[in-house]
C-alpha cells in the first residue's frame, strides 16, 4: 500500500538526532514499558502463531496517518500487535477498552485480501549481473517494494539461498504464500533520483515476484518512448 | 461515567503497553517469566560487541574473512551469533573508496544477534526517509565526513536479508590483539554510519 511508512526519499525532514559514536547503547530500553512491544509481539506472533512478521508490518502500516507519526517506536508495534490479536477474536476491544480504562484506538480495517506472487512471465531465477526491472505496479495491500524503486532498473549482486513466504500474501494471513528467494538489486542514484545526484547507490532486497526480467527488444521500445520513463 | 479524571489512567504509550500485557496475561498468553527472559536477551545478549568480535576474527583470519563474505550466517553461526533475525546475515565489505550504509526504511529490520537492537536514531523518520537518497549529506551530518573518492552504497533492509558491515580494518593496528580490534568496532560502525577510529579503543576501555 502506498502508505506513510513507506518514507524512503520523502522529502522535507530535518537531520538525524545523533552524532557518530556518542551512545553507549546501553541501557537498551529508556522507558520501562518498551521492552513491551517486542516481548508481547514475540509472544503473540511468535509463541501463539496468530500472525507472521509480515502481518505484523502491514497491521502497523494500516494504523492512521496521524497515529502512525504521533506514536513511539515500541507503540507501534503494540498497536499492531493488539489489532491482530483483535483481528484474529482471541482478545475484543472492549477488554482493552477496559483494561486501558479509555479507547484504545487500533489500526484501520484492511480494504483487501491481498494477493498471490505475480504469475512470472519471465522464466525467472535471474542471474548475477542481470539487469531487472521493478514492477511498476500500486498494490492495495502489503507490499515490501519501496514506492521509490518502482518501476527502476537494477543490477543483481545476489540471490539468498532461501526462500520466504512472498510478503504480499502472508502480509494478509494466507499461509499459502508462494516462497521465493529475493535479490539484492543495485540501482545507481541517479537512475533513483536523477541526474543531479551524486555518484552512489542503493541496494534494495526485492522478492522474485517483484521484478521483471529485461529483454532486448523490450529495452530497445523502452528508449523510444522517453515519456514513460521521464 | 463517575469516575474522577484523577483515576482515570491516562491514554499514553506505556498504558497502552500496560493495557495489552495485562489482557494477554488474563487470558494465559503469556507463560510464566516469558517477559523476564526476553527481555534480558534483548538487553544482554543481543549486543553490538558481537559483531564487533566478528569483524575483528576476520580482520586477522583470512579464511573466517571470506568465510563471512560468502555465508555470513554460518560465521556467525561459529559465535553462536545466530536465531530471531538472524537468520539470514550477509556482511558487506568496505574498501577505502566504498561505505556500505545499512537502513530499512520502511520499518525497522536489523542483525539483532550481531548489532544489537535497532537504535532510537536508526528507526527515526529522518534517517528512514533521507539515507536512500543523500546518504553521504546525512554521514557528514552525523559527523563521518567521507572524502569526495568515497562511494556511499545503501543497502535497504526490505526482505529477510539482514546486514552487518565489514569495515577496513584502519591502519597502525598491526600490533593489536584481536580483542583491541574488536573494541575499535562500534554499533554504529556495525551499521557504517561511521568508520573505525583509533581514538575509539582509548574511549572503550574508559567506559570499560
Amino acid at each position: 500500500m502506498d502508505g506513510i511508512h513507506d518514507l524512503g526519499g520523502v522529502q522535507g525532514f530535518g537531520k538525524v538526532a545523533h552524532t557518530i559514536n556518542s551512545d553507549s547503547y546501553k541501557p537498551v530500553f529508556h522507558e520501562d514499558w518498551e521492552h513491551l512491544g517486542y516481548s508481547l509481539t514475540v509472544v503473540a506472533g511468535g509463541l501463539l502463531g496468530a500472525y507472521a512478521t509480515d502481518e505484523l508490518r502491514h497491521a502497523i502500516e494500516r494504523m492512521s496517518a496521524r497515529q502512525y507519526f504521533s506514536a513511539p517506536y515500541f507503540d507501534r508495534i503494540i498497536v499492531g500487535t493488539a489489532t491482530l490479536l483483535v483481528e484474529k477474536g482471541l482478545i475484543t476491544q472492549e477488554e482493552l477498552d477496559e483494561a486501558l480504562g479509555s479507547h484504545f484506538q487500533l489500526a484501520v480495517p484492511s480494504n483487501n485480501g491481498g494477493r498471490p506472487a505475480p504469475a512470472n512471465a519471465n522464466s525467472a531465477p535471474f542471474e548475477i549481473g542481470e539487469q531487472v526491472e521493478v514492477r511498476d505496479e500500486h498494490v492495495e495491500g502489503h507490499i515490501r517494494v519501496p514506492g521509490y524503486c518502482r518501476g527502476k532498473r537494477g543490477i543483481v549482486l545476489h540471490r539468498t539461498t532461501v526462500s520466504w513466504p512472498f510478503p504480499d500474501t502472508i502480509g494478509h494471513g494466507d499461509k499459502n504464500a508462494e516462497h521465493q528467494p529475493t535479490y539484492h538489486v543495485e540501482f545507481r542514484a541517479k537512475e533513483l533520483w536523477g541526474q543531479g545526484a551524486r555518484d552512489g547507490s542503493v541496494v534494495i532486497d526485492l522478492f522474485e515476484g517483484y521484478l521483471t526480467r529485461i529483454d532486448a527488444e523490450a529495452d530497445q521500445s523502452d528508449t523510444q518512448t522517453p515519456l514513460t520513463r521521464a | 461515567m463517575t469516575q474522577s479524571p484523577d483515576y482515570t489512567p491516562a491514554n499514553t504509550p506505556s498504558a497502552r503497553a500496560n493495557a495489552l500485557l495485562k489482557v494477554m496475561t488474563d487470558k494465559g498468553f503469556v507463560p510464566e517469566g516469558f517477559i523476564q527472559a526476553f527481555t534480558q536477551k534483548m538487553e544482554v545478549e543481543w549486543d553490538p560487541a558481537n559483531g564487533a568480535r566478528v569483524v575483528a576474527r576476520a580482520w586477522v583470519d583470512p579464511e573466517f574473512r571470506e568465510l563471512l563474505l560468502r555465508d555470513g550466517t554460518a560465521a556467525c553461526e561459529q559465535f553462536g551469533y545466530t536465531g530471531m533475525q538472524g537468520e539470514y546475515i550477509v556482511a558487506l565489505e568496505n574498501t577505502p573508496t566504498l561505505q556500505n550504509v545499512i537502513v530499512c526504511s520502511l520499518c525497522s529490520c536489523t542483525a539483532w544477534p550481531v548489532l544489537g537492537l535497532p537504535p532510537e536514531w536508526y528507526k527515526s523518520f529522518e534517517f528512514r526517509a533521507r539515507l536512500v537518497r543523500e546518504g553521504a549529506t546525512v554521514l557528514r551530518e552525523l559527523g563521518e565526513d567521507l572524502d569526495d573518492d568515497i562511494v556511499v552504497k545503501v543497502w535497504d533492509t526490505t526482505a529477510e536479508s539482514r546486514y552487518m558491515v565489514l569495515p577496513v580494518r584502519p591502519e597502525g593496528t598491526d600490533h593489536m590483539s584481536e580483542e583491541e580490534l574488536a573494541a575499535l568496532v562500534t554499533k554504529d560502525v556495525l551499521i557504517g554510519i561511521a568508520r573505525p577510529r583509533l581514538t575509539e579503543l582509548a574511549s572503550a576501555s574508559q567506559e570499560g
